[in-house]
């Protein structure tokens, strides 16, 4: 399991999990679970592009994200949030269609994209996510304060301030950073549940915010460590026990607040 | 005595809707103040002209460029977030600025000092959401007040609290606005529970407004002249309605000569 081939496969799962966390925390304290969804979904098809232009695949997927965020932002300006995200989604979708069926990859590639895949990471690519991580961390820390005010009421941080349309879409970019570094290891489908799983568990056991986010990072790390090793030892799919282990999460999260709001009105 | 806010002939348009026309008032230090006016008179637009959330389409306003503090109508706090009260104050400090910030002794006692003035402090570490609603408004009032603003705008506080809250929440503001000189104005459909409390009362009613003294301003004349039609002013039973009387003469008058703003002394 700690063999050689496998030290690529830990580190970048390591980074990953700290990302999808700490980005997950605010994803479920703003309700952007959708958004959460739309965008590694449909940073996917960034995939083939980058295959069609003979450029590492990483690129293709930052390059849609980033396309996804901005569409996102200018479509959710002029109506709903939802609709935003899957007027991004759908579109993305049909265009990867295309871009799959024209640059002839093979199925288990596009396999691997929707379901990750931890195995044949190279140096060049560990330290692209590496550096991934750094940027979007940096960039979360700064914004973490007024994004924290910003979910609890929009008015309020436009009072204090702070732009909310801009803090938004600096919240789309470090979402789409974390998803497209996320989706070659768990996939394009299940990234998803490491963005909303852990952060919706942290919640039910404290009321401090910033325990909650760092609350949210481990149980995303313990979720993608455990993922690797069942995956290791069972031979079957990281992103099977990614998924299972998100709903595990929520399900326990919600077991557990209910049990305190029953405490609580007694 | 130096003014903390002042509006000139203010007018906001939202659209197709002149919403505003010719608001004029002005508050002075620790003044407390309702804005009173009928649904859809535009109170929520004039705070957040005063916010400079929306432009004017005429007029100016005059209001301390930093230093306002604000609780939004209507804000019901996510039960599921995790954020304790103290952090809605603490987030009041400075919940805009970027940056991490390290815990101060300074900012902690800043923040405690600010729940027991508002008395949220038996409350502090609960998760916010889940407080009452009178519990809720003590808070943003504290997020509001904790870096000591010159003017407080309020937007229906007093919206779904029962009466006993309304009554600890209006006595709440007028001893605020005494101890730190704070103008606060806040706006309420129903005037009846502040009127014993303000000093003065800003009355909006077709894009205008009429300010004073209750009694001077709460009259059948001022305002069937500010409705642009008759309306009476009764005193039932310790409470003040105003109803509405027939759109007669009067309002034809006063359509041939139309004197927006009544500034009574």
């Amino acid at each position: 399991m700690f063999a050689p081939f496998m030290l690529h496969a830990w580190i970048v799962a390591t980074l990953v999990a700290i990302s999808a966390g700490s980005v997950g925390f605010f994803v479920v304290a703003r309700r952007a679970s959708f958004a959460a969804h739309a965008l590694p979904l449909g940073a996917f098809p960034g995939a083939a592009a980058a295959s069609l232009l003979g450029v590492n695949e990483l690129w293709g997927l930052a390059g849609f994200a980033v396309l996804g965020v901005l569409a996102i932002d200018q479509l959710q300006r002029a109506g709903r949030r939802e609709v935003a995200s899957a007027l991004w989604l759908t579109g993305a979708l049909a265009l990867g269609m295309l871009l799959l069926s024209l640059s002839g990859r093979y199925a288990e590639s596009v396999y691997g994209l929707l379901f990750g895949n931890l195995l044949g990471i190279d140096a060049a690519e560990l330290a692209l996510v590496g550096g991934c991580s750094v940027v979007m961390l940096v960039l979360l820390a700064v914004i973490a304060r007024p994004l924290l005010l910003d979910s609890l009421s929009r008015e309020l941080a436009a009072a204090a301030g702070a732009r909310p349309s801009a803090l938004e879409l600096l919240f789309l970019g470090v979402l789409g950073i974390a998803a497209a570094i996320a989706v070659p290891v768990v996939g394009a489908l299940l990234v998803f549940s490491l963005m909303v799983g852990p952060g919706s568990a942290a919640r039910a056991f404290t009321n401090h915010p910033w325990s909650a986010l760092a609350l949210t990072v481990g149980i995303s790390l313990l979720t993608i460590w455990s993922a690797i090793a069942l995956a290791y030892v069972s031979n079957w799919p990281v992103g099977f026990f990614v998924g299972v282990a998100g709903i595990l999460c929520y399900v326990v999260g919600r077991w557990r607040g209910g049990a305190a709001a029953l405490a609580h009105s007694l | 005595m130096s003014t903390t806010v002042a509006l000139d002939r203010v007018g906001v348009r939202l659209g197709e809707r002149s919403v505003l026309r010719e608001v004029s008032f002005a508050l002075q230090p620790a003044q407390f103040c309702a804005l009173i006016g009928p649904n859809g008179s535009g109170k929520t637009t004039l705070l957040r002209a005063i916010l400079g959330f929306i432009p004017l389409s005429s007029g100016r306003i005059d209001a301390p460029t930093a230093g306002i503090g604000y609780v939004p109508q209507k804000i019901s706090i996510d039960p599921g977030l995790p954020l304790r009260a103290r952090d809605i104050v603490a987030l009041g400090l400075d919940g805009a600025r970027f940056g991490m910030r390290l815990p101060s002794k300074t900012r902690a006692a800043q923040v405690e000092e600010m729940l027991r003035a508002v008395g949220a402090a038996e409350f502090a570490d609960q998760r916010s959401g889940a407080l009452s609603g009178g519990q809720q408004q003590r808070v943003l009032l504290a997020h509001a007040l904790v870096r000591r603003p010159k003017l407080l705008l309020l937007d229906e506080p007093l919206a779904n609290l029962d009466v006993g809250s309304t009554a600890d929440i209006v006595a709440l503001l007028r001893r605020l606005a005494r101890d730190y000189g704070t103008a606060v104005l806040l706006s309420a459909h129903d005037m009846n529970p502040l009127l014993p409390a303000v000093d003065r009362i800003v009355y909006l009613a077709n894009g205008c407004a009429v300010s004073g003294k209750a009694e001077d301003v709460v009259r059948t004349e001022v305002l069937s002249r500010l409705y642009g039609y008759h309306v009476d002013v009764l005193r039932v039973h310790g409470r003040v309605v105003v109803v509405a009387g027939e759109r007669d003469e009067t309002r034809i008058a006063l359509e041939r000569d139309p004197i927006h703003t009544v500034t009574v002394p």
